[in-house]
């Protein structure tokens, strides 16, 4: 059964239609890419699925369970988890922090015990934070742990907001350009990152601009244009698209390519 | 971890034996009740630093609340025949369930709309205040019982400085537990980005709501103190200049500092009382201290003088 189901997805922001009757569906551990030129629509479509946005219309599955509409809190409690494409961090608190943050769900969270700090409290605490110690251990940022994620580069920031998602253990994960910014070598320790996680069998979501990674990493392919879906498919079909080359490179240019 | 925890110690610790050693050096019990001032003034600057240093939200009204138990510990012996020990709880609850009420609708509001409405409930709760003069004595005030505690009578400026000190080290306690928690850490979350702390399962609501109640009780809980220790009640201690002492004290101090608080609040209380030399420019010199400290200590004086200590010693 596919873990996510998104049908007939549309959106309008004063009448211009953002996203039109879009539709996919995620395995567990699938590399699922969706691709498209400046305005396409990719990053909104993560905004209605992760709840940030309520949909004009379209229906969101989470594991089989009509999720449309739901607050991305609850979301979260429901096993999807996201990045953003302009960073989220926590930047006053550390990177272990940060983590630990992502660990919310799986804590105990009483006000009245954290007031008076119970031991059970600090018990939870250690726990948390060598979960969190290991998760930036998977993305190699343990050596940062104490230091304020505001004075990370910005490479790694990025995968600190992948240590913090994965730390609520979600089903789904969502990241929206986790390679912008980054050095060859940065990318290149993103892209085994993603493919160890997918392994893990948590369908992993992408908004990506660097063609290389996710012609590389991507089991399937969605290529989004204006708002509306143009091709799905596997890299290799949707390389072979040649209105995906008119999408990006505009009618002339695809002739031009093809000339090439 | 451990040092986290040492930290916590080595504050009380520091602070502690500051509040017994002070008093030797007092020649008058004129000293006593300065030193009391600040340590209520510091009480609620504390909770107030939760609301506006932890979580990020701002209450230009908290000295509504700070009111309320204040005239809780007045209305209910004199008027109810409640206990005095019994009103200090009940204000605490009254101003809890207040904020609790009406921090669910403004709390969703962001920045300066919070601000405005914020001031709004405070401004309401002295207006009330002011008006029931009935129960309140109006703008005139009334007269607070004597604490009984056991049949013991407490009265003296030097008695309330202990009894003020004790309640302060319990709320820096409190504030300084609550820090490296899953609520502390949701506070300062949802104060650096609302959208990451919701995606990472922050109900970011609850916290907020959390944070304005035990800010609220806090201040309750120093405005009883006050209104105890002083023996009466006017309503300029609920009052929007009252306010914005408070949130003076916190973000002089450093917004988010518990140390800086207690800084804050003896800064504004010791200052006047310092610059009376000055006599009517005592106001203009407070006004320019504060700004100059602002431009220069944009974080406030407790972070800045850490920054300073950590940077000489590297």
């Amino acid at each position: 059964m596919s873990v996510l189901e998104v049908s007939d997805i549309g959106i309008s922001f004063g009448g211009v239609k953002a996203i039109d009757g879009v539709g996919f569906a995620v395995e567990p551990g699938e590399i699922f890419s969706i691709i498209g030129p400046n305005g396409a629509g990719k990053t909104t479509l993560f905004n209605v699925i992760s709840g940030m946005y309520t949909a004009s219309h379209g229906r969101v599955l989470l594991a089989g369970e009509d999720v449309t509409g739901l607050p991305p809190d609850v979301l979260a409690a429901r096993g999807l988890s996201r990045t953003f494409q302009n960073l989220q961090i926590f930047h006053r608190m550390t990177a272990a922090e940060n983590v630990m943050v992502g660990r919310h769900l799986q804590e105990n969270c009483s006000l009245l015990a954290d007031l008076l700090r119970l031991p059970s409290v600090n018990r939870q605490n250690r726990a948390t934070r060598a979960a969190a110690l290991a998760l930036l251990d998977q993305v190699g940022l343990r050596d940062c742990a104490d230091i304020p994620a505001g004075a990370l580069s910005y490479g790694a920031s990025k995968r600190l907001e992948i240590a913090r998602a994965l730390a609520a253990e979600p089903r789904v994960l969502l990241l929206d350009e986790p390679a912008a910014g980054c050095n060859s070598v940065e990318t290149e320790d993103i892209d085994r990152l993603i493919g160890r996680v997918a392994d893990r069998g948590i369908a992993v979501v992408l908004v990506e601009h660097d063609m290389k990674l996710v012609m590389k990493i991507s089991h399937r392919i969605l290529v989004l244009e204006q708002g509306r879906m143009l091709v799905e498919g596997s890299p290799q079909q949707v390389r072979d698209n040649p209105l995906v080359l008119e999408a990006y490179l505009g009618h002339h240019g695809a002739r031009e390519a093809a000339r090439a | 971890m451990m040092t986290r925890l040492n930290r916590r110690s080595v504050i009380l610790l520091a602070l502690a034996t500051m509040m017994a050693l002070l008093p030797l050096v007092f020649p008058s019990s004129y000293y006593f009740r300065v030193a009391s001032l600040v340590w209520v003034s510091a009480l609620a600057a504390i909770g107030l630093n939760i609301l506006m240093g932890k979580a990020g939200q701002v209450s230009l009204g908290h000295a509504g609340f700070f009111g309320i138990g204040a005239y809780a510990v007045a209305i209910g012996p004199a008027h109810l025949g409640v206990n005095a020990l019994a009103a200090v709880g009940i204000g605490a609850l009254l101003s809890g369930l207040l904020a609790f009420l009406v921090g669910r609708p403004i709390l969703r509001l962001k920045g300066h709309y919070l601000a405005i409405a914020t001031l709004g409930l405070g401004v309401l709760i002295a207006m009330v205040i002011t008006t029931e003069s009935r129960w309140t004595g109006g703008p005139d005030g009334m007269p607070v019982a004597k604490l009984v505690l056991f049949g013991w009578r407490v009265s003296g400026s030097d008695t309330w400085y202990w009894i003020t000190a004790g309640l302060l080290l319990i709320g820096t306690w409190i504030a300084l537990n609550l820090d490296d928690t899953p609520t502390g850490r949701a506070f300062r979350a949802l104060h650096d980005s609302e959208t990451a702390a919701r995606v990472a399962g922050v109900a970011v609501n609850r916290f907020k709501l959390q944070a304005f109640v035990i800010a609220a009780v806090y201040a309750s809980v120093a405005g009883s103190a006050l209104a105890m220790m002083n023996g009466f009640v006017n309503p300029d201690q609920a009052g929007f200049l009252h306010s914005v002492e408070l949130v003076t004290m916190v973000v002089l101090g450093g917004l988010g500092s518990i140390v800086g608080s207690i800084v804050g609040a003896a800064v504004l209380v010791v200052l006047p009382q310092v610059l009376t030399v000055f006599q009517e420019y005592e106001h203009f010199m407070l006004g320019l201290l504060i700004i100059v400290s602002m431009i220069f200590m944009r974080d406030g004086m407790v972070p800045m003088l850490a920054r300073l200590i950590t940077r000489g010693r590297r």
